[in-house]
């Protein structure tokens, strides 16, 4: 302790910024046995220290400013501090050890201790320095939202963020019509994965509030207070207010100015000293080994540790911890920590409720829980948190982990015993009712043995069919042995149910996004697997084409790059040829492109086109754009979607030819490209019975007569070999183009992923296929129309988006190493 | 073991990779997959399939698990192994530091 009595002079701490962390910091070293010391604190805000996470509750009125302080005056006084607020230092002068306030005052220093926070990060967009446009950062931000909200109107809140949502319900509550703009495809992204984002959307478009996802600002509307935001689809939200909630960024200016190491933040040691031993820095505007952080909990850490240094003791060096998420808006529970990005289905335990809108995820490796994510229901949150902090062993418990806390100490049933030990009160099928008493009524007086006999006479599992599995199970518990499942294949081994189910229940329901499918239908894995989902992408795209956007992430690599991979691992490049028919022009730019990428195989395939055959994959773009250039498109020859129309030449020609069948093949091919379908769609048009095309072994062939068309549908000529049967007779070209895309419509929105068309015919049946077209005029046009409109959007060239510039990278590599330097 | 130098040589930023994707590393000697996982774990393979020589880098990123887009061979990420067949593809030692990739090229420049 003599060291104490040597240094009668008081150490002077200067403090710059009297946020949350230097607050705390302050208060650990108070707290703490130290030398006598001096403390100084320059805030520039013109208050005392509050909390500043707690702004969203005062925002929505449901607290007061007063609630939130942190340091009243009586407490700067009690610890001896001089608190200079409403005074920004304006430089450090590292020689004189003094800092510079904005009056000029010097005020000297032994140690420095820069905590200056962050600033929000405003996008660079025409019209954000508008009148009208605040961030969300401070009390002042707040009393400007509260002036804003006294008169009603619109708010567009951009960032679809914690402090985005928070701002946006605070906004609404105080009685504006509220908007959010959110450049990710889901909520809060950062702190959720795509199912918990998926409720959130649900929960805080309840409340009035609209919510745009992949909506990117292209400018704020105004001459000199805003009037709207501008989104770069072209969409106008009317706007009083405009709230930027994009981010924040460290606010290191002073730091830099004075010449310390500075990179994303100012640069500190595990010990939070800068490149100056006699400087410190902690909070938000601090890196620390590459990282920056944003949430209160490791600056807490911060905290602890500058206390600790400044105290003399020798702490061991600041450590981040795991942080958790929580949103403040009352209502909505929703809890996140760790790292929950692993889809991998068996490192994840899933828990679905879908009727009380709960979903809980707990991911998990080597037997300890590394992130948490649960929504609707967030009280085991703590618990998990706590698991996951103490990298604790939770393979003993692993099968009862997912309900929470209180289940634990319970036996793990097995599912089957677990359905029997229900009460016969209890409901199995919420949407009509039926309990379990009545089911196992059925089966055991009623003689029934196969679930479709029992949804026909109980209706239990008839409507969304989300509890076939319990009424199977329910089935298996009562007969024994006795029963012989269905045979009924469920869609892969994340859901009961099967293809056709998902696909009623994605129109009926409706679900228009892959989380709203998996949550809505109780998916058991928490982002589906490399079988479910690409189907689902096909399922939604086919359904809602308006709406839903492509993930190209669900895609097999062939759709991805818009090439068939070959065995070598380059890939090969068909162009479309209208019905098979080329010009010089085009075989001029196929020669020119295969010269100049000396393009190893040219060939002509079945499907009458040209396939150039082992392009280099960082070839892609450029032979595209070339064949582009030439008037070429993508032949989708890579792709469940239309393929190619073979056509003969029919009339115009051949002297046997009946009608223009090459004619016909082209408009077709004109109307159809690009659709996409369960499985590849072949077609072919034959001029007459002689069939030169081999319209009776496609998907859908045209034989032209005489008289006019003869339809075919549902042949195949691989795996196995089938002639098409014949679905009718249509007089003129018009209708054959109408009564065809209407066959290849009702096969999109009926047959399942993977399924061929002669596939699905065999399920459903050659009649129901035949009424629905030839017979029933209304329903037909309506499939055409229905076609017509899904074409919109898919009709495009992917190639020239890619030589667009949509994802360039997938086309080169990372690096290329010539020569290595150690050698 | 022949004397092999650490040799850590900069790939460029994370994010140059898309999650559940990979890019790959050419040196003379052999072609690299570096693949980025959802949970931004890295990890760098051999990008030949030892079956019929598929390039891993092109398949479907599934956890820490990569399917060969040419016959489907589903291999470990983090081990190399095939999951249902007896084979292996070479790993090599990669890390990330601030936000970028780093293979050691002393190992995956050598025999």
């Amino acid at each position: 302790m003599g060291q104490v009595d040597q240094t009668s002079v008081p150490t002077k701490i200067v403090v710059i910024g009297n946020g949350m962390a230097a607050g705390r910091a302050m208060e650990e070293l108070f707290a703490k046995q130290r030398p006598p010391l001096q403390v100084t604190v320059f805030g520039a805000e013109p208050r005392v220290n509050y909390n500043r996470i707690m702004l969203s509750p005062v925002l929505s009125g449901e607290k007061t400013f007063e609630q939130i302080i942190i340091h009243d005056e009586a407490w700067y006084a009690k610890h001896c501090v001089r608190l200079r607020s409403g005074q920004p230092i304006v430089a450090i002068d590292r020689k004189a050890k003094t800092v510079v306030t904005s009056g000029g005052d010097q005020v000297p220093y032994d140690k420095l201790v820069i905590a200056t926070g962050s600033q929000p990060f405003v996008i660079p967009v025409p019209g954000a320095n508008l009148e009208g446009v605040v961030t969300f950062r401070d009390l002042d931000d707040v009393e400007k939202m509260h002036a804003a909200a006294a008169t009603g109107g619109n708010a567009v809140v951009i960032g679809g963020g914690l402090l985005g949502l928070e701002a946006a319900a605070g906004l609404a509550l105080k009685g504006m019509k509220v908007s959010v703009v959110h450049l990710m495809p889901t909520l809060m992204e950062r702190q959720l994965d795509p199912s918990a984002g998926y409720l959130l959307e649900k929960a805080i478009s309840e409340r009035g509030i609209d919510v745009y996802t992949k909506a990117n600002t292209e400018a704020i509307l105004g001459s000199d207070r805003v009037t709207g935001v501008k989104l770069k689809d072209g969409a106008i939200l009317p706007a009083d207010l405009v709230v930027m909630a994009v981010g924040i960024r460290p606010n290191f200016g002073l730091g830099k100015a004075a010449g310390l190491d500075c990179n994303r933040g100012i640069v500190v040691d595990d010990w939070l000293r800068t490149s100056d031993p006699d400087i410190f820095a902690l909070g938000e505007c601090v890196e620390h080994r590459g990282q920056c952080y944003g949430l209160v909990a490791p600056l807490y850490e911060m905290a602890k540790v500058l206390a600790s240094e400044l105290a003399g003791e020798k702490p061991s060096g600041f450590v981040p911890a795991v942080t958790s998420a929580k949103l403040k808006v009352t209502g909505i529970d929703l809890f996140s920590a760790g790292d929950f990005s692993d889809d991998d289905e068996n490192n994840e335990i899933v828990l679905r409720d879908p009727a009380r809108g709960i979903y809980k995820r707990v991911v998990i490796h080597d037997n300890k829980i590394i992130g948490a994510v649960l929504y609707g229901d967030t009280e085991d949150g703590g618990w998990y948190f706590d698991l996951l902090k103490k990298g604790e062993d939770v393979g003993a418990i692993r099968d009862t982990l997912i309900f929470g806390q209180a289940y634990q100490g319970g036996s793990p049933l097995d599912p089957t015993a677990a359905v029997a030990a229900l009460p016969d009160d209890a409901e199995i099928c919420g949407c009509n009712g039926v309990s379990k008493g009545s089911i196992v009524a059925a089966i055991t007086s009623g003689g029934l043995a196969t679930l479709e006999d029992l949804r026909a006479k109980t209706k239990a599992s008839a409507s969304c069919g989300q509890c076939t599995g319990k009424v199977e199970l329910l089935l298996a518990a009562t007969l024994g042995e006795s029963y012989e499942s269905s045979g009924r294949k469920p869609m892969c081994k994340c859901t009961d149910l099967t293809h056709e189910e998902v696909r009623r229940l994605i129109k009926t329901k409706p679900l228009k996004s892959q989380p709203a499918v998996m949550q809505e239908l109780g998916w058991k894995t928490s982002g589906g697997c490399p079988s479910c989902q690409p189907a689902l992408n096909y399922y939604l795209l086919c359904d809602w084409p308006l709406e839903y956007k492509d993930d190209y992430q669900a895609r097999f690599i062939n759709e991805r790059v818009h090439a068939n991979i070959q065995k070598d691992g380059t890939f090969s490049v068909v162009p479309r040829m209208w019905g098979g028919v080329t010009s010089a022009a085009e075989l001029r730019a196929i020669a020119d492109v295969v010269d100049q990428f000396k393009i190893p195989m040219v060939k002509v395939t079945g499907g009458q086109r040209i396939d150039l055959l082992g392009v280099k994959k960082q070839d892609l773009p450029a032979v595209w754009a070339q064949l582009i250039a030439n008037g070429l498109m993508s032949g989708f020859a890579y792709g469940k979607s239309l393929r190619t129309i073979k056509t003969c030449v029919g009339s115009e020609f051949c002297r046997f030819g009946t009608q223009d069948s090459t004619g016909l093949g082209i408009k077709l091919e004109k109307l159809m490209c690009g659709a996409w379908t369960p499985a590849k769609l072949k077609l072919a048009v034959s001029g007459c019975p002689r069939n030169c095309a081999e319209s009776t072994v496609k998907d859908i062939g045209v034989i032209c007569v005489d008289s006019g068309y003869d339809l075919h549908i549902a042949g195949a000529a691989g795996l196995h070999v089938k002639a098409t049967d014949l679905l009718g007779h249509v007089d003129s070209e018009e209708e054959a183009l109408e009564y065809i895309a209407a066959v290849a419509q009702k096969y999109r929105e009926e047959a399942n992923y993977l399924d061929r068309l002669y596939k699905w015919v065999e399920k459903t049946g050659l009649e129901h296929v035949r009424r629905a077209i030839m017979e029933d005029h209304d329903n037909r046009k309506a499939l055409y129309e229905r076609f017509l409109l899904s074409q919109r959007v898919a009709r495009k060239d992917p190639w020239a988006e890619r030589v667009a510039g949509r994802d360039l990278h997938e086309f080169m590599p990372l690096a290329v190493i010539s020569r290595i330097a150690a050698e | 073991m022949h004397d092999v130098k650490t040799y850590w040589f900069d790939c460029g930023p994370v994010t140059a990779i898309p999650l559940r994707g990979a890019r790959t590393v050419v040196t003379p000697r052999r072609e690299i997959a570096v693949f980025r996982t959802a949970n931004n774990d890295i990890f760098a393979l051999e990008n030949k399939c030892p079956h019929k020589g598929g390039p891993l880098s092109e398949g479907i990123v599934h956890g820490h698990k990569v399917a060969c887009p040419l016959h489907n061979w589903v291999f470990d990420l983090e081990s190399g192994e095939a999951l249902a067949e007896k084979a292996c593809v070479r790993t090599f030692p990669v890390k990330i530091e601030r936000g970028r990739i780093y293979l050691d090229m002393g190992v995956a420049a050598s025999g």
